[in-house]
């Protein structure tokens, strides 16, 4: 049984969805998705003991044997992702039962909870393959069924988001099969493992340029690396909350995981980050996205496209770590793209929990709300002093790593910048904040009350989560630099 | 005998802060006094060296750390704690007194950081507690509020980079002294700067502090810029730029103080003034000078606290501010009036007041040290002090002209209060040696000498006549006459006119172009990054394509011409 892990992983997330899909009732669906979801941190977090133990694991899907056969392999830092996209997935179900039932038609709830399921069997299959037409595979899996979960959103612009997510996600991914092809021609191999092995004994031709232009950017559309993140504001902002808070936790972490696969283990760093100018062309662009992004926010009259332009900007900070490409920088990156899912999850976990109070998070109409309802507010201001970067939350370890990394590279004004952009993330939380506490209530908020437990519940966690883990760090930075001394070290 | 006793004495102030707004009337004053106290036995149960460590990230950290000069500080900090809630203790607004506690919990917690995070966490709980201070004040403050929460998170992110800095080159988060040589300490010390009310950004003091209430200056004037003086005598003791920094702010003080019409806006022009004296002491940085830095920041919190809770008595009993609406209350104030003159004769430092023996010990640090200019500056600004502080504060308000008000004297807390701090003013002055024991350094320092006294007396005679000559210029509706004042008035007027002219206009112009500047720029900001900005609009598909396209071909190119 243990040794079958890597395969339960997936396999249980995906014979669920089927489940779901034959049953007749919401709840019933629901009662099935959540079994699934919280079975994958136990899996998850069994494999991540054995790997930090005794090292990587290797499993030959189907008893095909690595080159040939699909491999999946756990390592350090795809062991710390499935354990965050399975968290993130476990904690948003029990919330999503109240939430989805009011935001979805009744009978679309079972295909939300089958949508739901393919997504984390897709986001954690990306994440275990180790093999990279597999994860092209899985990439489509998780795409294709975020973009129904979009579209079941109640604001009729859900459609149109999701459409364009539609075209610009299967441009990412074409691209990435371009690039994966490219590869293919070159090594004959797709096996990262032996991919990587391949590649060290070539001189790098143009086609393997080409192979790293194509994936980089096919990637940077899929983790919305600035500009191309224009698909994800309206993404998030109209989808169904309890999918929003998932997908802004996971999807673009794990397409950041898949680029980092690639541009350190596949062509390894040597090819990469020291031959051509991907550090400067990263922090270039991490550095519009941590400010142009945080600007745009702070205009957002909907809240919750707000916190999706603070998603685009806070990606900055992440691939501003992979960009510094060394050892505390990569830590920093990799270790905000965990406690950036923790803190992002848990606001979007708040807006729905609004929407589910007054139907609308519009900035105006949430005037007043932080005493009508105090502990998700209270939730808010907590998970946004995150986001901001303040010390005793995680958001201040991953931007401390940062700094080190920056400082470490001898560019203090980089340091000033990445502490300076959080003053941006002030603004746009601070005005949320001045509005739920210092107005008046409006009519519809005089008569508000709390969320629901269900709801509440999951929300708390994920808020004590970001506190805790900006006390305790032995676990999220200390996993984090151990994936960073993987990444780095690539497949040797 | 001290025990060890590893509870952060700022912990008991914050959490009795915390616990403020749901006491019942009773039990909320007796946390107001007690806590203080109860904050002062912990901080004088600390021993010297590391009490309590604790490891974070991957450094250690030494939350309480004693030493004499984290004592001295911590303990004017926890009798200001008393002070300030006695006098605010009929404050409507609850939650002043919550955000003050927490205020000076944190100072206390800066007090005694022992290491840079430490330092940089109670540092960012004061900038928040404190702005909270100035928003209890209404919606009148809030803009002034958001101006000085802007400042304050600069400098914070200015020291956080700093101290990111300094950790990554050393390996280490202790707080020690160090010298101004690397990128990463002028952050740690412009991020200090910036609390001390140093140029260029001084203007937030005298911008937020007189827009809190009448309780609420009279802590905003205590903690802040002490803590910067504070941190500053323990980072940067004897970095040279530190004496121009000061005397620049000896004199912006002064100057600003003069021209002011506002009585506590005048106090607060004083501040910097006042702070200056002790950022000159620490750049000088011998042990004389530091010595007198931290005495004459103790010092100077309780007397610069006597005066704003007298100005607040004026406000709170007659509601205006204005040294114009203001004169002649000695009538029917006379305790206020009696303790105002106090609290002005110690900021002159006058003999057997508190403000002599610790002033002149830093004046004393730049005459061992053959500082002569910067012993002539900081002399020549000792009769600017009296000038605008000493004599000009108490006689617009309590003296001049009869302004007509008859207020009562305020309740019995706020006189009580008063008191107090005069007795220790006047306490310190006579008695100075308990508080030069409690020094960072042994003192070899007698302030009562034949010359000391002297020639401040000298000073302060002269500087006080210089007043009452000047006293057309200074206030022009006012007529005293002065049968001799012609030459000194003829020649003081052409000087402070033209100063107050050329400055005036220089400032008009400058700050109207500041305003089209940020306008402009504002504006350039909201149509890119605004809702129907570029960057903010829905795109169509196709350029979103395009733009795809595009990058793809960048990488390309990027790629084939670097390889």
């Amino acid at each position: 049984m243990i040794s079958q892990l890597p395969a339960l992983q997936i396999v249980i997330p995906l014979l669920a969805a089927v489940l779901c899909a034959v049953l007749p009732r919401g709840n019933w669906a629901w009662a099935v998705a959540l079994g699934a979801s919280w079975a994958m941190p136990v899996v998850a977090g069994l494999m991540l003991q054995e790997v930090l133990a005794n090292g990587p694991i290797s499993y030959a899907m189907g008893g095909w044997e690595p080159p040939w056969g699909i491999e999946y392999r756990v390592d350090a830092a795809s062991g710390f992702l499935l354990m965050l996209i399975s968290i993130v997935g476990a904690v948003v179900m029990p919330y999503a039962q109240a939430s989805v039932a009011a935001e979805i038609e009744e009978h679309n709830v079972p295909w939300f909870y089958t949508m739901y399921l393919l997504c984390l069997a897709g986001l954690l299959g990306i994440a275990i393959t180790g093999d990279a037409f597999n994860a092209f595979v899985f990439l489509e899996v998780s795409s294709l069924s975020t973009y129904a979960m979009i579209a079941m959103g109640k604001d009729r612009r859900a459609l149109v988001a999701a459409y364009q997510y539609l075209i610009m996600g299967t441009i990412g991914a074409t691209f990435y099969v371009a690039g994966v092809g490219l590869l293919y021609s070159i090594t004959g191999s797709l096996n990262f493992v032996d991919v990587a092995a391949r590649l060290a004994e070539m001189e790098t031709s143009r086609a393997t340029l080409a192979a790293i232009a194509f994936i980089t950017v096919g990637m940077s559309l899929k983790l919305a690396l600035f500009p191309l993140h224009v698909w994800l504001p309206n993404a998030y902002a109209y989808a169904p909350s309890a999918a929003t808070a998932f997908l802004a936790a996971t999807a673009t972490k794990v397409a950041v995981y898949l680029m980092l696969r690639f541009l350190f283990s596949v062509f390894g760093i040597g090819t990469t980050f020291d031959a051509l100018p991907i550090s400067e062309i990263f922090i270039t662009l991490s550095l519009a996205a941590m400010f142009g992004a945080s600007i745009v926010a702070i205009f957002q009259q909907n809240v919750k496209r707000m916190l999706a332009y603070s998603s685009v900007a806070q990606i900055g900070y992440i691939t501003l770590g992979i960009g510094l490409a060394n050892k505390m920088g990569m830590t920093g990156g990799i270790v905000h793209l965990f406690n950036h899912a923790l803190m992002k999850a848990a606001l979007f976990l708040v807006l729905g929990g609004v929407v589910y109070r007054i139907g609308t998070v519009k900035l105006p109409d949430l005037a007043g709300l932080g005493r009508r309802m105090p502990v998700t507010m209270g939730a808010f201001v907590i998970a946004g002093l995150s986001i901001i970067g303040t010390p005793g939350t995680a958001g201040f370890i991953s931007k401390w790593y940062l700094a080190v990394g920056a400082f470490e590279k001898g560019w203090w004004w980089l340091v000033f910048l990445l502490v300076t952009s959080s003053l941006l993330s002030v603004v746009y939380i601070g005005r949320v904040v001045e509005i739920a506490y210092f107005r008046e209530p409006s009519k519809e908020v005089a008569s508000a009350t709390e969320t629901p437990l269900s709801m509440l519940v999951p929300t708390l966690v994920l808020v004590a989560a970001t506190v805790y883990f900006g006390i305790d760090t032995t676990l999220t930075a200390g996993i984090a630099s151990q994936a960073a001394d993987v990444l780095l070290a690539g497949y040797r | 005998m001290m025990t060890e006793f590893p509870i952060p004495p700022g912990i008991i102030l914050i959490v009795a802060g915390a616990l403020l707004p749901v006491l019942s009337r009773d039990v909320r004053n007796g946390v107001i006094l007690g806590a203080p106290f109860v904050t002062l036995i912990l901080i004088w149960l600390i021993g010297d060296g590391v009490m309590l460590r604790l490891s974070f990230l991957e450094y250690e950290i030494v939350p309480v750390e004693g030493d004499p000069l984290a004592r001295l500080f911590a303990t004017v900090f926890a009798i200001m704690a008393f002070g300030g809630g006695l006098f605010a203790l009929r404050q409507d607004k609850t939650l002043e007194l919550t955000a003050a506690f927490i205020y000076a919990g944190s100072a206390i917690g800066v007090a005694f950081a022992g290491d840079l995070i430490t330092l940089f966490v109670f540092w960012e709980v004061m900038a928040l507690a404190s702005t909270m201070v100035i928003w209890c004040a209404g919606p009148a403050a809030f803009g002034a509020s958001q101006r000085y929460i802007s400042i304050h998170l600069f400098g914070g992110v200015v020291l956080m980079a700093g101290i990111a800095g300094e950790i990554a080159a050393t390996g280490s988060a202790d707080f020690t002294a160090m010298s101004p040589d690397t990128p990463a300490r002028w952050m740690i010390l412009i991020g200090f700067l910036i609390n001390a009310g140093a140029p260029p950004l001084s203007a937030w003091l005298p911008d937020a502090y007189p827009s809190s209430t009448w309780s609420g200056m009279v802590f905003l004037s205590a903690f802040t810029t002490k803590t910067a003086v504070l941190v500053l005598l323990r980072g940067f003791p004897g970095a040279e730029i530190l004496i121009f920094v000061g005397l620049y702010m000896v004199f912006y003080g002064i100057i600003y103080a003069i021209l002011e019409n506002d009585m506590r806006r005048i106090l607060a022009y004083s501040i910097i003034n006042q702070v200056g004296f002790m950022v000159t002491g620490v750049g000088i940085g011998t042990a004389m000078a530091l010595n007198g830095a931290a005495a004459h920041a103790f010092t100077h919190i309780i007397y610069k606290a006597l005066l704003l809770m007298s100005a607040g008595s004026v406000l709170y009993m007659t509601g205006k501010h204005k040294c114009t609406d203001l004169g002649g209350l000695f009538r029917t104030m006379p305790l206020t009036t009696i303790c105002g003159i106090i609290g002005a004769l110690s900021i002159s430092s006058f003999p057997l007041t508190s403000g002599f023996i610790s002033k002149s010990m830093i004046s004393q640090g730049a005459a061992d040290e053959h500082l002569t200019y910067v012993w002539f500056l900081l002399m020549a600004a000792s009769a600017g002090v009296f000038l605008h502080a000493g004599i000009k504060f108490p006689w617009f308000v309590f003296f001049q002209k009869d302004s007509g008000l008859r207020p009562d004297e305020p309740p019995w807390n706020m006189k009580l209060a008063m008191v107090l701090f005069s007795v220790l003013c006047i306490g310190l002055g006579v008695m100075p040696w308990p508080l030069y024991e409690m020094l960072p350094y042994p003192v070899d320092y007698v302030p009562y000498t034949a010359s000391h006294v002297t020639s401040m007396l000298q000073l302060l005679l002269f500087s006080g006549l210089a007043f009452f000559l000047m006293l057309g210029l200074l206030k022009r509706t006012l007529t005293i006459s002065l049968d001799f004042d012609w030459f000194y008035r003829g020649f003081g007027k052409l000087l402070a006119s033209e100063f107050s002219l050329v400055s005036t206009r220089a400032w008009g112009v400058l700050t109207a172009r500041a305003g089209r500047v940020a306008q402009r720029l504002i504006a350039q900001v909201y149509r890119h990054h605004g809702p129907y900005g570029i960057l903010a609009r829905t795109w169509r598909t196709g350029s979103m394509a395009m733009w795809t396209a595009i990058l793809l071909a960048m990488y390309l190119l990027v790629y084939y011409l670097s390889h």
